[in-house]
């Protein structure tokens, strides 16, 4: 199994070009479904062959420690717990003209940084071209590393939505054999 | 005529503080700091493996994640007596240092200076005397007319375009904003160069940690990077050259651009240096251990009592009782079950009892320490006041440049008393970075010259006893004295506490309702307008507030503290 060890991109002092994809899995795993976001970049690499043009991170709560990984990409993928006030459970996909107001308004815990990092990269013309939220409004927050079943559930849903999108951006992932 | 008013939330990242202040005659006569979410992250730890827990521990707060992480270790290694190899101490030093210049210049440019500098003030300022003004005070290649230019017609195209709000929160314009445009114009430019110098200074933690956020290099014992100069997948000649570098790249823009903004910001505000002094008890611990034993130290660390330097009495090792027998925390004013005094962190209690807020009762998460049962002011300024008194002579040199040049600004002789203040805060941290370069730079020259001597070794192996065994590690982390404080019992944790810096200045008032460092600092602050309440954030963020890790991201009220209203929401619910 590989695991979250292996996520990071550590070879990038090697080069200032990053590559053009990054799947950015937010959340606090100490905080049960907060951490849906990480379960699932940690369930994408485990399950899937990631083309070599993608880059998968476990951002946990990170601010503007995460600039280094988001300055210079193409197309941002975010995954993450989202406070949308729906039923917990329910899938929450954000585009375009979302994306801005979910960075901004206090619906996630970590976006107060994510959008001061988007706006100076819009003010430098150095923005991704698009950025999507993948999300699910979360159920129990409690202290505790276990997910409630209702969210836990859910993980392959969000692993097969997170495929779908880079198949839709032209990256195919290959399923690993297990 | 008093006026309450509530400032919530209070952090531009992440945690919920909430300030409340009276205000009577246009100052505040009385404040209040509440923790807004209920921590207890220490829970999940009771049963695990010690040497484990560093890799929780770094989750508690996604700003701090590193700091948790070496707190952590050292905790299990005093339990355990471990001594710790050089190279691991010099590769972990090197981690701190880099991860404190990152989070130091970070919290000026992005999280606080916008406190002092009015962007929209910007777009009216002549590039070319920016240029003048700017190249008066610093030789810094990326100081000129056409640089400013490029920035200010940016800004302008952004403006335009209505989404400022995200940057600020919305003072522009405010009365207590004092700054000519060109000195916001060259704040503002700044503020984008220091996007990249922060970024710089992480790919240091990135190489060396094997990953950010999270680091993965860390160990009981020492640290899992192996060090063999031709392999591909080890610490080689290659990536050591290429950190020399970035350690020479992030010295010029820390002697020329930020150690000169701090200064000349500073010396135009300087009636904030009457403000935001508070508690004046300082508490550091010394820090980047120069031997296997945590007996000799790049930075030394102490205890000052009332503001006067001469008071100060060190903390010499890891071992020194000075400090592990002088820490207490109450909760007569924090949702806790109380009604047992103050308690030791070895034997503290997390069981919450949440009352409404209430003024004179129970009003905060955060719990109350104490050191010699008095509240301590922790930070860069209890860092930097505590170095000095010690006789640490990178700080003496870097804090004479800092006021020298400030005083050249402001036309006046400035003295270190200045530093018990608001502004006194900034420029405390932005000594500190000036030290923390010069430690990263030695303790890089330390590793290179121990690989030199044929010692690849990093790791001693952990082994546990059976019975009881207790341990406290502690780290002048960016914000101020961090300590974790376990117990092991056969094995497994036991307990398990950690006091951050933010519970030692966020905190409520204590047993003795005395009040913590944020709301004694907030007292006769001046407050031009009440709804607009800039000059309370000013003297709040002075602290680099982060209260991810003093308390806990569940809100248990579930009441909504920020009114928005999402275009984004897809269930036809506004919210």
């Amino acid at each position: 199994m590989r695991s979250a060890e292996h996520m990071g991109a550590d070879l990038s002092w090697t080069t200032d070009t990053p590559k053009p994809i990054l799947v950015l899995g937010l959340g606090n795993i100490l905080i049960q479904d907060e951490g849906i976001g990480v379960r699932v970049v940690e369930r994408l690499v485990e399950h899937y062959q990631i083309p070599a043009d993608v880059d998968v991170l476990d951002g946990g709560t990170a601010g503007l420690a995460l600039y280094d990984d988001i300055v210079g990409r193409k197309h941002l993928v975010v995954v993450d717990a989202i406070d949308n006030r729906c039923e917990p459970g329910t899938l929450i996909t954000l585009r375009g003209d979302e994306v801005p107001s979910f960075f901004r308004n206090k619906v996630s815990p970590h976006q107060m940084a994510l959008s001061d990092i988007l706006a100076a990269l819009e003010i430098m013309g150095e923005k991704p071209a698009e950025v999507v939220v993948i999300g699910i409004q979360p159920k129990d927050l409690g202290t505790g590393l276990e997910m409630s079943d209702l969210i836990g559930n859910q993980i392959d849903i969000l692993v097969q939505q997170v495929v779908d999108e880079l198949r839709r951006l032209g990256y195919p992932t290959v399923t690993l054999a297990h | 005529m008093t006026k309450r008013i509530v400032v919530d939330p209070m952090t531009r990242i992440e945690g919920h503080l909430r300030i409340d202040c009276e205000v009577d005659d246009g100052k505040v006569t009385k404040a209040w700091s509440s923790g807004q979410m209920w921590r207890g992250i220490e829970l999940i730890l009771q049963g695990r493996d010690p040497r484990d827990a560093w890799v929780f521990t770094q989750r508690i707060c996604g700003v701090c994640t590193t700091v948790h992480a070496i707190a952590s270790v050292r905790a299990v290694e005093n339990a355990l007596d471990l001594e710790v190899p050089l190279n691991a101490q010099y590769i972990r030093n090197m981690i701190v240092a880099a991860h404190g210049i990152h989070d130091h210049i970070v919290h000026f440019y992005h999280l606080s200076a916008l406190d002092w500098v009015d962007i929209v003030s910007a777009l009216s300022a002549d590039p070319a005397k920016a240029s003048q003004i700017a190249q008066s005070l610093s030789d810094w290649h990326m100081n000129s007319p056409q640089h400013f230019k490029q920035v200010q017609d940016r800004l302008a195209n952004f403006v335009n375009t209505g989404q400022l709000g995200v940057f600020a929160s919305g003072y522009w314009g405010h009365p207590a904003m004092k700054l000519p445009p060109e000195i916001n114009l060259i704040a503002t430019a700044h503020y984008f160069q220091a996007l990249d110098y922060q970024r710089t200074a992480n790919k240091i933690v990135s190489i060396l940690g094997s990953k950010t956020p999270h680091i993965q290099n860390l160990a009981v014992g020492g640290v899992a990077n192996v060090i063999n100069l031709d392999s591909q997948s080890t610490l080689t000649l290659e990536r050591l050259a290429f950190i020399k570098n970035v350690i020479d790249e992030l010295h010029d823009f820390v002697h020329k651009v930020y150690m000169v903004d701090v200064a000349a910001v500073g010396a135009m505000y300087a009636d904030w240096t009457q403000y935001g002094a508070g508690v004046m008890n300082y508490l550091s611990v010394p820090d980047f251990p120069l031997d296997t034993k945590g007996t000799q130290f790049d930075m030394p660390g102490g205890y000052i009592k009332g503001g006067d330097i001469s008071t100060y009495q060190p903390i010499s090792s890891y071992n020194d009782s000075f400090f592990e027998d002088n820490v207490k925390e109450g909760v007569k004013h924090a949702w806790y079950q109380g009604g047992k005094g103050a308690l030791h962190p070895y034997d503290g209690e997390t069981i919450p009892q949440y009352t409404d807020f209430e003024d004179d009762g129970k009003y905060s998460w955060v719990k109350a320490p104490t050191f010699m049962d008095e509240r301590a002011q922790v930070g860069p300024l209890a860092n930097v006041l505590c170095a000095v008194a010690a006789g640490h002579e990178p700080t003496k040199r870097h804090l004479t440049t800092l006021l020298d040049t400030a005083g050249a600004v402001a036309g006046a002789e400035i003295p270190v008393a200045a530093l018990h203040s608001t502004i006194g805060r900034h420029a405390a941290r932005c000594v500190r970075t000036a030290v923390l370069h010069d430690i990263l730079a030695n303790q890089y020259n330390l590793l290179i010259e121990n690989i030199g001597k044929g010692d690849y070794s990093t790791f001693n192996r952990p082994e546990f006893p059976k019975g009881e065994v207790k341990g406290v590690g502690f780290h002048e982390a960016p914000r101020g004295v961090l300590s974790h404080w376990t117990v092991i019992r056969d094995g497994k944790i036991a307990n398990y506490q950690a006091v951050v810096p933010s519970t030692w200045n966020a905190g409520p008032r204590d047993d003795n309702d005395a009040m913590g460092p944020y709301e004694a600092s907030l007292m006769d602050n001046p407050i031009a307008d009440p709804e607009k309440p800039l000059e309370v954030i000013r003297t709040v963020h002075s602290f680099d507030p982060c209260l991810a890790c003093a308390i806990h991201m569940v809100d248990t009220e579930q009441k909504e503290i920020v009114k928005v209203h999402g275009v984004g929401s897809q269930c036809g619910v506004s919210f």
